[in-house]
This record gives C-alpha cells, structure tokens and sequence, in this order.
C-alpha cells in the first residue's frame, strides 16, 4: 500500500495551474453569471477569479498571468502577484486546480 | 443508489458556493429557481438487492421506462431551463444499454455529468466509452470492505471484487470518483477499513452514509438501526480521519436522523432545490415522495413543460415554504432552517406527510420512536429482506448466525 500522497498542489510564480477534468468553467445563461461545476457542487466564482481562471489554460504560468493582469489594470505587479497567488492557492485547497502535466516549459 | 445524494443537501453550501449565490433566499421567495442539479432514475432495475434500497417498495418496470429519445428530450429540455448538473442513478442506470448514449447526449447539451453506480455491470471497455462520451464524475456505492459480509448486504456473488476492480479503471481512466458506503448496524465497525479502502482505491471523496429509513430500508429497520454506541464512535472516527486526511480525501458523513436532535433538512426543503425523475418520468420532489399517498406526481409524459411541473403542480406546493406547517414547527425558530424535516418519513411514522418529522425532539412522537429504534437496534433480528420486483424477499436460513 502506497503512503497517502496530498492531492492539492503548492501555487508558485512557476506554476501552470489548470482546472482538472472534473472541474468545469462555464457561463450559466439562465443565471447570467459565471460557475464552476465539479463533483456534488457548483461553485460561483466572482469576477475576478472568473479572469483569473480564464488564463489558467495549462500552458502559462502564473509570472505571465501576472504579467497580463499587470498590462490590463495597470496595477502594481507584486501586489497583483500576492493576490493572484492566494486565490488560486484557495481554489487548490478546493481541489479546482492543478499541475498542468507535461513536464516541457 | 445514494441516500446521501437525497438526505443530505445535494450540494453542500459554504460560503463560495453557487447555492448561496445562485439561490438566494430573494429569488426563492417569489419564484422557485430551477434546481442547479437534478436526478435521474433511468431505471429501477438492478443486480443488487440491498435492503436499504432508496428506491420505493413498488419499483416501476421496465415496460414503463422513458424511452432513450423520450431521455434525450428531458435532458435537452432540463438544460434549457438552467439546470447544470444530471446525477445519473436508478436502481442501475448501467442496465440501460444506452446510457453511453444518454452521457453523451447530456454532454452535448452543456450538462455536468455524474454516474451514481453499483459499477457490477460494467466493464472497462464500458467504462471507457463513458468517460469518451464526456462523464464528469463516478460515485460508486459499497456495501463495506469485507467481500463476503459485503457480498451478502449486496445479495450478489462476487460483487465486492468487481466494484474494487471498477473503482481502480475508473481513477486509471482519470476520472474523479466518490466512495459511497452505506452504514448500519450490520457493517459500522468495518468504517476504520472502508476509510483505508478509500485512500487505497486513490478515490477523491468518501460518503459514509447512514441508512436513512424509509422503503426498503424501513421494512428492514430492525436488522439495520445502529445502536447510540456505534453512533458515537462513527461521528469520532469520522472527525478524526476527516483531520487527519485533509488534502488526500474529503470524507462526507451523514448521521441517521433517529439520533440527531433536529430532523434534517430533507432535499433542502419540499421542491425548493432538488426534483428527481422516476424511471417512467414523474417529476418528484424527492426519490422516496411517491411513498406518500394522496399526492398527484405529473409526468414528463405530460402536456406540461419540467418548468411548469415545478413551478406549479400541486404536489410541488404542497409542502413548500412554511405555510403548510403545523404546529410545534409553525411558531418553531427552525422552521426555514430544516423546513420540518423529511415529509416521506413524517408520513412513514405518522401516517400524515404535513406532520412534523419525528426525527425532531420537538415531535410528539419523537420519544416513542426513538424508544422503538433503541429496541430494534440492540433487539433487532439481523435477518434482511432483500429488495425485488416481488416485494422484497426473506434473507435464507438464519441471518442472526453471524
């Protein structure tokens, strides 16, 4: 029998979160708002986080989410990144991210 | 089948969740939004027998099912009016040879797909196409983690292995998966092992879910009551593997109403967040209210739309909100906190769905059920009655030998 392994992942600048499977982004048309629908739940992201887990495509990593970010609210980088980080670090804990797989950069 | 599913709210609402958001308090004064997740019983058929089945005594059969254009139609149609999630159950949604088809057809029209399974009849070629077709999520239910005693809870052969080796294709497929175990009396101290099952089986949620008595699982109350005991010690267990497993596996835990001191907040109250669908189409506030004599459950076989039924049939109305109630809920400060608990049981008890739930100390009849649950729990003949289309069937030979 293997040790437990911990399922969530530790969000870093380097990081290239993505929504596992399970865990879908969606528009909801009757309720006009944004939701994330997983297991026995249906989550309403706000707008922000909704922004931010738009760019969570697997491929970029948090430093160039923060770099957009950045561009778009003209706003101070470090502050964006502290932000950035803890939420998306918050939806881990939920289970809603991980590691985008392939190991290539 | 889950109870869970049914007798605990179907989504949890913490604060980040849609529920909260989505169906705020406002919205569900004047309207009654569309459920975020519904449902549906494909069939009644199913391999098993448990006798805590949530299924109703009479099952429907197989000549009355929804036929797969008449599903493709209400899966279209429940997505159409803002519904997000489809729970596919039964009895065995599996035995229906196109529930591929049904998956996928969910999938396309934009639905969250979850398959709520004993996992017996499938294979992995099965299992395969399933998650090809778009299923999102898996919750397979376990009758414990001894293979016989198991074996014998399931009425079925072998049952046990097929579901672990189910369990194990369907995390190598990558697709999430929910331990349900049902607990009672007969199988509770097996809980510290199905916990490690869990871990073992890399599964991402455990249900340790108390038989909930109603239907089959009332017929076989005496064999299934847990003691006080035993409740203690699960709610213990529970709390200490919940701490000591955050992050590996989440661990939801229903307790079995008969020793809670209020009654639960049934299906989050009569037809204000969850319907299911009967294998023949009858929209129902919940899985077991066809128990309920008297009311009139229309169907999607009706000239009426899914919207209107629950917007506007009388069973929906019947015991929605707070006006219906009786006293000692009507003047109670709980009222709009468990929405006087589970109308099935009430009338399951009392022989009146609009009574107070005797699960709440609050009842009249709380202490002489009570007292009659304690009975049956350190009384009780272990013997089952096993679930069928013929009404249940007596366990053979002694069931108290063990």
């Amino acid at each position: 029998m293997a040790a437990p392994r911990p399922r969530n992942i530790s969000v870093t600048e380097a990081s290239r979160p993505i929504l596992p499977r399970h865990a879908k982004l969606r528009f909801d048309e009757t309720r006009q708002r944004w939701v994330i629908l997983a297991p026995e739940r249906v989550l309403a992201p706000d707008d922000i986080a909704v922004e931010v887990l738009q760019l969570c495509d697997g491929a970029r990593r948090v430093n160039d989410m923060v770099d957009v970010l950045a561009v778009k609210y003209a706003a101070d980088r470090m502050a964006i990144m502290t932000d950035v980080i803890a939420m998306l670090q918050d939806l881990a804990d939920k289970g809603f991210l991980v590691e985008a797989r392939e190991a290539s950069a | 089948m889950s109870p869970t599913l049914t007798d605990a709210t179907p989504l949890p609402a913490v604060a980040t969740d849609g529920l909260s958001i989505l169906e705020s308090p406002k919205s569900a004064a004047e309207t009654f939004g569309i459920p975020l997740a519904v449902l549906a019983e494909l069939t009644h058929r199913c391999p098993l027998q448990c006798p805590y089945c949530s299924n109703p005594i009479e099952l429907e059969r197989a000549s009355s099912e929804l036929t797969t254009e008449e599903w493709k139609k209400v899966l279209s149609e429940l997505a159409e009016i803002g519904v997000l999630q489809i729970h596919f159950s039964g009895g065995e949604p599996t035995a229906r040879k196109d529930i591929v088809e049904l998956v996928q057809h969910a999938n396309d029209v934009g639905l969250y797909t979850n398959l709520i399974t004993s996992a017996v009849l499938l294979s992995r070629d099965k299992l395969k196409a399933l998650a090809d077709a778009g299923l999102c999520h898996v919750q397979i239910s376990f009758q414990g983690n001894e293979p016989a005693a198991a074996d014998r809870v399931a009425g079925l052969k072998d049952s046990h292995r097929k579901k672990l080796e189910i369990a194990r294709w369907t995390r190598e497929l990558d697709l999430p998966l929910t331990v349900n175990a049902v607990m009672h009396r007969q199988n509770l101290h097996q809980l510290p092992d199905i916990i490690q099952m869990a871990v073992d089986l890399d599964a991402d949620r455990l249900e340790v879910a108390n038989v909930q008595y109603y239907g089959w699982a009332l017929k076989n109350r005496a064999a299934l009551m847990p003691t006080l005991e035993q409740i203690e010690e699960t709610s213990r267990l529970v709390e200490t593997a919940q701490e000591r497993l955050k992050g590996i596996l989440a661990i939801d835990y229903v307790v079995p109403d008969y020793y809670a001191l209020r009654p639960k907040k049934c299906m989050g109250g009569w037809g204000r967040q969850f319907f299911n669908i009967s294998p023949s189409g009858k929209i129902l506030p919940c899985h077991a209210a066809e128990t309920i004599t008297g009311l009139d459950f229309l169907s999607v076989r009706s000239n009426h739309s899914i919207a209107w039924i629950w917007q506007n049939s009388d069973a929906f109305n019947r015991y929605r909100g707070t006006g219906w109630m009786p006293e000692p809920c009507q003047s109670c400060e709980f009222k709009e906190v468990d929405f006087g608990g589970c109308r099935c049981q009430a009338f399951a008890l009392t022989g009146d769905a609009g009574n107070t739930d005797p699960a709440c100390t609050l009842s009249p009849l709380h202490e002489r059920i009570f007292k009659t649950a304690e009975a049956e729990a350190s009384g009780g003949s272990d013997r089952f009655i096993y679930r069928n289309f013929a009404g249940g069937t007596p366990e053979a030979g002694s069931g108290d030998a063990s």
